[in-house]
């Protein structure tokens, strides 16, 4: 049964998207969104514990056996990353409900929701995947349609935006098929199990490495790894809410996924040791966290903070890739995991804004702190989060990754993510100060339906979906076995298969 | 020398077309034309996979009497999904220019950016 569970997460959403086309009612197609999502979610969750416990999946599509036909592998680290990408996407729909209804109109909701399962699946897909060339395939399919879901932003300026990310997107994926093409040419198979195999053995060295080469550019863009961020803040500020909290805490994740999966299982282990990557991806990431910091506290919009937060934490994610420590990665999938979390309940609290206030502008949410507690007590839980506070789940992945640095006496690293947080501080402060210190001006309230002053009623969903991520946060800084223990189990998987290569 | 030269001259074609798709994408203003360089750009990466599987002296990959070398059928395959990718991509790029025209009548993208700066 469990063979079967990896290709079920691919075809039910894939089944479901037209369906919702074709019937076109709104409130239908949340409702099919809702159970796809939760059958999703309870399918991961089988698949990766049943994973963690030691059986293998594989699944040959078609019957046709691995590496003629497309194989989906599934080892502790895609079940994990799976299982994060459904978690959220189940949390969303949940969410999405009156957010939706409040930002799209009517009549495109089904296909709001069609898009919002494909892009699903395309994520899905590129966990599960174990040949490349599908995965460019998937990483296309969520693409394409996360560039709509973000041009369905009420904004006109969503509309560049997504033109920005689509021009940027699909160089950083032809990059990917230029790269994958070279691999092809240099072994004559697109498995990557395969790939792993025979690379080392390749005679022609300048070809692999200008493949290399094109790999990790094409999936830094996607993963919007500084100084290729550039399409990310205004896609997720000017995205419909919904979009910027599933694409925020899932696509970045993936693509870095993709990333590691490339370096660390089809490029061997060693064949990074003896290149320039590691340095480039620590002074890359290192340099993230302090930009995107920097950068987070000079905004006066919250979604464009926490944008630019984003870009400062794939920062951290990035350090820990760039570590080539067992215990670097380690932290790195586990703030995969933490900053899914955090950023995805952020940005729910700016859905919730966009919802209630009409605006997520400083000056216009200033002093309502105390008239909305329920919200912003999410979001100091996330702010604390973000600076690495204990008790929350961003504290697990600070420290972890601070201990993998200081074991290899990376001083430069440690002092940046110290100074990171300390800029969290600042960027978070700024937030609270406004919320809780300020007057409540008068705000610029408009097209508020309901609630007598000026602030609509919060749906239950929203309520739902928040702090269920705000309680998850906390319970994840305290219960660490869960998370740590995933991480460090897909990387003995991944470090295993190194030790089987010559 | 020459012979490196003559021997890869598919793929000295293909960096150009590469290139000139590169080049149309970063400097022209107009949103439709940066769209056409991005198709010129991926039609490159096309046709590196389809000059991949060639094989010289092979025919199609057919299976018939009197023909035993042929190309390799899988990039071409491999190919007509990336196709189909490029075609999607082109096809929503289209779209969005149409909208970003109803939006900002104007399709250049130093006009946009002004605009966008006046919004500020």
């Amino acid at each position: 049964m469990t063979e079967h569970i990896s290709v079920l997460l691919i075809i039910i959403p894939l089944l479901a998207a037209p369906l919702m086309v074709i019937i076109n009612s709104p409130k239908f197609s949340w409702l099919v969104s809702l159970g796809v999502t939760l059958v999703c979610t309870y399918l991961a969750y089988i698949l990766m514990t049943d994973i963690q416990r030691g059986s293998e999946v594989h699944y040959a599509m078609g019957g046709w056996a691995p590496p003629w036909g497309i194989a989906y592998l599934i080892d502790p680290l895609n079940g994990l990353v799976t299982f994060i990408v459904s978690l959220i996407a189940l949390s969303t729909i949940i969410f999405a409900r009156k957010s939706v209804e409040r930002e799209i109109d009517s009549h495109v909701i089904p296909l709001f929701y069609a898009a919002f399962l494909l892009c699903f699946l395309g994520l899905v897909g590129i966990c599960l995947t174990g040949d490349i060339f599908n995965m460019f395939v998937f990483l296309e399919i969520s693409s394409l349609s996360s560039y709509a879901l973000i041009g369905m932003g009420k904004n006109r300026r969503a509309l560049t935006a997504s033109f920005h990310y689509l021009i940027l997107g699909t160089l950083g994926a032809t990059f990917f098929l230029l790269g994958i093409g070279m691999l092809l040419a240099a072994t004559g198979t697109l498995n990557m199990q395969d790939l792993s195999m025979l690379l080392p053995a390749v005679e022609n060295r300048p070809l692999l490495h200008t493949a290399f080469a094109l790999i990790v550019v094409g999936l830094a863009l996607k993963a919007a790894v500084f100084p290729l961020h550039l399409w990310l803040p205004n896609a997720y500020t000017y995205a419909p809410s919904t979009v910027s909290i599933f694409l925020s805490a899932t696509s970045t994740k993936v693509a870095l996924y993709a990333l590691i999966r490339c370096l660390y299982d089809v490029f061997s282990f060693n064949y990074m040791l003896d290149s320039w990557l590691p340095q480039a991806l620590l002074l890359v990431g290192t340099v993230a966290v302090i930009y995107g910091s920097w950068l987070a506290i000079g905004q006066s919009e919250v979604k464009k903070m926490l944008a630019y937060s984003s870009v400062a934490q794939i920062g951290y994610i990035v350090i820990g890739i760039g570590l080539l420590s067992d215990a670097g990665l380690r932290a790195s999938l586990v703030h995969i995991f933490n900053h899914a979390l955090m950023k995805g309940m952020l940005f729910m609290v700016a859905g919730i804004l966009v919802y209630r206030l009409n605006s997520t502008r400083y000056q216009s949410i200033s002093g309502m702190g105390k008239r909305m507690p329920i919200t912003f007590g999410a979001l100091i839980i996330g702010a604390l989060s973000l600076i690495g506070v204990p008790g929350t789940v961003g504290f697990i992945s600070k420290w972890n990754l601070a201990q993998a640095a200081l074991a290899q006496q990376q001083w430069i690293v440690v002092v940046a993510l110290l100074v990171g947080s300390l800029m969290a501080v600042i960027y978070c402060w700024k937030l609270i100060e406004i919320l809780y210190f300020q007057p409540a001006t008068k705000s610029r309230i408009s097209k508020v339906e309901q609630g007598g002053d000026s602030v609509a009623r919060m749906p239950v969903g929203m309520i739902v979906a928040l702090w269920s991520m705000a309680l998850l946060c906390i319970y994840f800084g305290f219960n660490t076995e869960l998370t740590l223990q995933g991480a460090q189990l897909a990387v003995d998987a991944l470090f295993a298969t190194r030790e089987v290569l010559p | 020398m020459m012979t490196f030269v003559a021997g890869h001259i598919s793929y000295w074609l293909i960096i150009c077309l590469m290139m000139v798709g590169l080049y149309t994408l970063m400097s022209c203003s107009n949103l439709l034309k940066k769209i056409a360089g991005l198709s010129v750009f991926q039609t490159g990466a096309i046709l590196f996979y389809v000059s991949l599987g060639k094989v010289e002296g092979g025919t199609i990959p057919i299976v018939a009497e009197g023909y035993s070398i042929y190309s390799n059928p899988l990039p071409q395959v491999l190919m007509l999904t990336a196709i189909v990718v490029g075609v999607a991509t082109t096809a929503l790029g289209f779209a969005l220019i149409v909208r970003i025209r109803e939006a900002y009548s104007s399709i250049e993208e130093d006009e946009i950016t002004t605009m966008d700066h006046k919004d500020d």
